[in-house]
């Protein structure tokens, strides 16, 4: 290993930029004659639209224009997307209903967008925005998913009956039912997974400029993939052809899977720019982030766990139903079905699974991929199962799960996903050795000595990252390949530009992408540039979410460097006269095996582009490689994470105490980053688990849309978390990589939970576990008393 | 924010003047709550009279057994002040856990009397070290100044120039944060003082209030046993999202103990 190489931890080369302010964000863009748009929300979760009069917001030092959606119609441009189509049970697809980018007629949630007003100044804007009179006629709304599928409730879109968009399956019926049926114990619960709001750092932007010498639109966006917001916006949203728009993601300051989507704000401010004939941009305020960024989870859950006299798991059923908002965002119905149910198997031998999903609009932000993305409800779903199950046994819950691992690989679930590798029980092991796992019952007695309440839970967590093999996921309903490219470009005087459809949004990938070509190709890492995020720069790409830019996008890159390297060699061949069989590339030098010969990278990259000395009609000169992977399998990084906590009777507040995480991600390049990402990871799952909460109100007003009420985890509500590794390489990518961004969330909330219904000795806890709840539960037999 | 006009007056009498004169005037302390309530466009005042400029507002002294705090003193030189954490500890405590350090850096405790936000934390310990409050008109006591959510004795145009607080023979503040917005949900402030036990609760109401059951317990025997059967009742106690008014009822007792026993040391 190399002081820069694959295992390596330097310090990431664009935190400089970052923390000295010199970041390069959307809102630090400005364009000659720019102008600035507010855009009009409505108050109301549902109302019809009658007449909206801008002649006053017109009238207003400023402003340039007013649009509503029906100037949008009439420039042709169509509705938002889902870009995945998910079949219902009776083979029907998934019931869509229009998504306008400016409302058409009616609003379906609060903060849904009506009209926008361009002006001069954004103050000017927003003074305007309040101007533009709308004429709402209020609807009855449901914000509950349960309740939409009511009988009586109202309807988000007329055309769709009882709010369903899908009733989906997933699994093999027959061999569940026989199962249960012939099972020696049933184990079931009933299981809220909350509704999360995303709360990136930086909220979206977007700035919309129109060339009209050459007819090109450029979108300055806060983009996981650009590419992916290009393809949307010129074939489905009819923007511009694909080659008279480019999409700019520059410096951005977190997705967690919010800014994989495409948004109404930055489809209007591309139309508008050439619409008004001047550059519109467009930035978030914190208010706009709670109301408008697509929100995560909120799943309602019957499971069942079949066991057989030896408690040896021998079914699951599942039965689901996913709040999906009031539009369809652009992967909404991916998340609650193929990124869900197919981990439902978690770590577990499982004969048989069975799972109904029905997808389900409301009044209410759409719901679509949020770190984890359908993965954490699964992990939730059979960590807290499993869970009970061994207490129902009586049984240590560790032992029991050790008794149901997977053992032998690869392992085909009955819900797709074939498992290629892994270790579960050594992560399990190392989890609780580290957090002593046997001195818990001497500090639980501490604890309850002092009046505290101590529980402990574990989580033994499976997720499938690295999406995906671009055949099978077109198989399940997606409308896009999941490859990744990568291009390297070596300069004549050897450093060296890699162009990758990854996107880093705070991963840190000009970092850990330059340790792979400094490892490979033996240069400094200050002689590599990773360049991403525009599409003009960048062949094309599918973006980062998913924890796929390491096995899926750093596999383009290695493939690219695999084509350098070879005809690199050619190139030093002829150089030192010899066969190319015999060059032998190391450390930066290419060697004549067996002699003193040897060339430099740069000096043979000097060569290729001087082309003096090989037959340029044999080989090209230059040295520039490009490649698409298309990965052969998901990839299953796993572990275990313990949470212990100690319960304060008297307020209900809970401490974490301890937190272990013992995680296999394959191969790992940055270790520093990765304990970053899983630092991240489980301050965002134990935010799920104690703090976070989107409520609406009955009538759909979002009761959560500040800080001052929706609970952001701190520093102080987290532990020091010890951290561990355990290693499989993943035999599915040439690095052995894995990916870690989304663990810590997928696997933190049932562990955190699971320690806490064992603290308290009940039988189930819905998240989050807020002081008064958990105070209540603590407090139960003395409060039905009074 | 919608427009206004600024101010920046170097005299009280000048700050007097130009409310007097203004249509729909606010004076501004330190801003923490009168800025994001302008940024979040709810409120729109005609003139911001900033008595920021002020110097005179702003100062501690300590003499004859009272801590005399100027009106635009920020909350983090109360939390540092030597005098105040020798005279009276649990007042440079509770400055000292107020919002976050720009909160401290810039808030007043003048401006948070005068607001006197439900939730905000020096109303308790105004009232349980039966503090007056000095203004451009008269001296006001403790017990009179709240008089409701967000509503105090003061006439419109007057001032707060200065909180004068009795040294206690005893005194702490225990809160409960809200958990998302860090105020507090339930902060109660005992203080044995020369005229009796004084417990003030902040947070649970719409107004800061004393809780006389206590005051008498603790008055027999300042101990947490004392108050730790008392059981407030949830009646006319805030309710939200975070807290019920039942649990924030339990919470005054809970937070009640625990001051006892820090005063207690």
């Amino acid at each position: 290993m190399t002081a820069t190489g694959i295992g390596a931890s330097p310090r990431r080369k664009e935190d400089f930029r970052f923390i000295t302010g010199k970041g390069n964000y959307t809102d630090d863009i400005n364009r000659a004659g720019q102008t600035f748009a507010c855009f009009v929300r409505s108050p109301h979760a549902h109302a019809t639209i009658g007449r909206i009069d801008a002649a006053a917001a017109l009238a207003m030092p400023g402003v340039v224009a007013v649009l509503t959606g029906q100037d949008m119609a009439d420039d042709g441009i169509g509705g938002l997307i889902c870009g995945w189509m998910v079949h219902s049970k009776d083979g029907s697809p998934m019931k869509a209903g229009p998504h306008p980018a400016l409302a058409q007629g009616k609003v379906r949630y609060c903060g849904d967008c009506v009209a926008v007003v361009i002006a001069e100044s954004y103050a000017q804007a927003k003074d305007a925005a309040e101007a533009v009179a709308v004429d709402y006629h209020p609807l009855a709304a449901v914000v509950d998913a349960k309740a939409a599928l009511g009988p009586d409730a109202p309807l988000v879109h007329d055309e769709i009956a009882h709010n369903m968009v899908f009733d989906w399956e997933l699994g093999n019926y027959k061999e569940t039912v026989d199962a249960f049926t012939a099972a020696a114990k049933v184990v079931s619960l009933d299981i809220v997974n909350n509704r999360l709001i995303p709360n990136a750092m930086e909220p979206r932007a977007a700035i919309g400029d129109y060339d009209s010498g050459t007819g090109i639109h450029t979108l300055y966006t806060t983009s996981q993939n650009p590419h992916v917001a290009r393809l949307v916006l010129s074939a489905f949203i009819g923007i511009a052809p694909e080659h008279k728009l480019r999409v700019i993601a520059p410096d951005v300051g977190g997705g967690f899977g919010s800014k994989i989507f495409i948004y109404a704000e930055e489809t209007v401010c591309v139309w508008a720019a050439r619409r008004v004939g001047r550059p519109v941009k467009w930035t978030g305020e914190r208010s706009e982030s709670f109301l408008s960024d697509a929100h995560g989870r909120d799943h309602h859950t019957h499971a069942a766990l079949a066991l057989d006299a030896g408690g040896r798991i021998t079914g699951l059923r599942v039965k689901t139903i996913a709040n999906l908002g009031a539009y369809l965002s652009t992967f909404a119905s991916s998340v609650p079905t193929y990124l869900y149910a197919t981990l439902l198997s978690g770590q577990y031998d499982i004969p048989a699974i069975y799972a109904e999903v029905q997808g389900v609009y409301t009044h209410t932000a759409p719901v679509d991929a949020y770190r984890g993305a359908g993965r954490p409800e699964a992990t939730f779903v059979v960590e807290r199962i499993v869970e009970e199950a061994a207490r129902q046994l009586g049984e240590d819950p560790a032992e029991f799960r050790r008794r149901n691992f997977i053992r032998s690989f690869p392992h085909q679930t009955p819900v797709i996903m074939a498992y290629d590798i892994g270790d579960y029980e050594a992560s399990l092991d190392k989890a609780m050795q580290l957090i002593d796992y046997d001195g818990f019952p001497g500090r639980r007695r501490a604890s309850e000595a002092a009046g505290k309440r101590r529980g402990i839970g574990l989580s033994t967590y499976i997720e499938a990252c690295g999406i995906a093999p671009s055949a099978a996921v077109g198989s399940l309903g997606a409308g896009v390949g999941l490859w990744e490219s990568a291009e390297v470009r070596v300069n004549p005087t050897g450093s060296v530009e890699v162009l990758t459809g990854s996107h880093s949004h705070g991963q840190g990938h000009e970092t850990t992408f330059a340790q792979l070509v400094s490892e490979r190709l033996g240069v400094p890492l200050e002689n590599v540039e990773i360049v991403h995020g525009d599409t003009d720069k960048v062949q094309f790409g599918m973006g980062t979410y998913g924890s796929r830019s390491g096995a899926v996008g750093m596999s383009a890159i290695a493939k690219a460097l695999d084509k350098v390297e070879a005809k690199a060699k050619k190139i030093a061949a002829h150089l030192m006269e010899a066969a190319p069989g015999d060059i032998e590339f190391k450390d930066g030098r290419f060697t004549v095996a067996g002699t003193d010969k040897s060339l430099t990278f740069p000096e043979v990259s000097l060569a290729a582009y001087v082309g003096h000395k090989f037959p340029t009609s044999e080989i090209e000169p230059g040295l520039k490689e490009s490649a698409f992977y298309d990965p052969l399998n998901f990839t299953f990084p796993a572990g275990c994470h313990i949470c212990e906590v100690e319960i304060d009777p008297d307020t209900g507040v809970v401490r974490i105490e301890r937190f272990v995480a013992v995680d296999d991600f394959g191969v790992i390049i940055n270790p520093m980053i990765v304990e970053g990402q899983v630092h991240g990871g489980i301050a965002q799952g134990i935010g799920q688990a104690l703090l976070e909460h989107g409520i609406y109100s009955e009538d759909g007003q979002l009761l959560t849309g500040s800080f001052m009420d929706y609970t952001m985890p701190r520093a102080g509500d987290l532990p020091s978390f010890q951290l561990g590794l355990t290693t499989t390489r993943c035999p599915s990518n040439p690095l052995g990589m894995k990916g870690c961004g989304e663990a810590g969330a997928i696997a933190a909330p049932p562990a955190v939970i699971n320690a806490i219904t064992d603290a308290l000795q009940i039988r189930d806890f819905a998240m989050p576990a807020t002081p008064e709840r958990v105070w209540r539960a603590a407090n139960a037999v003395a409060l039905a008393a009074e | 924010m919608y427009q206004f006009a600024y101010h920046r007056p170097g005299s009280l009498a000048e700050a007097e003047k130009l409310f007097s004169a203004a249509e729909d005037p606010k004076f501004m302390s330190g801003g923490q709550t009168l800025i994001p309530t302008l940024k979040q466009r709810l409120a729109s005042p005609s003139d911001i009279i900033d008595l920021g400029g002020l110097k005179d507002l702003a100062g501690i002294s300590v003499a004859d057994g009272v801590v005399t705090i100027g009106a635009a003193t920020r909350h983090a030189d109360v939390a540092s002040s030597a005098e105040v954490r020798k005279a009276i500890p649990a007042l440079a405590d509770l400055a000292g856990w107020i919002g976050d350090p720009l909160v401290r850096h810039r808030g007043t405790i003048g401006g948070s009397i005068a607001n006197a936000d439900p939730s905000a934390d020096y109303p308790a310990a105004v009232v349980a070290l039966n503090a007056t409050v000095h203004t451009t008109r008269r001296t006001i006591a403790a017990d009179d100044f709240f008089t409701g959510m967000f509503e105090t004795a003061l006439h419109t145009g007057e001032i707060v120039t200065k909180i004068a607080f009795p040294v206690a023979a005893q005194a702490a503040y225990e809160k409960f944060r809200n958990p998302a917005s860090r105020y507090a949900m339930v902060g109660v402030f005992v203080a044995r003082t020369a005229g009796g036990v004084r417990v003030a609760v902040t947070g649970a109401a719409p107004s800061v209030f004393r809780q006389e059951a206590m005051e008498a317990a603790l008055g027999k025997s300042f101990t947490p046993d004392a108050v730790a059967g008392i059981k407030v009742s949830p009646d006319g106690l805030n309710a939200d999202l975070h807290a019920s008014a039942e649990y924030r009822a339990h919470l005054v007792t809970v937070m009640a103990k625990r001051a006892v026993a820090r005063a207690n040391g």
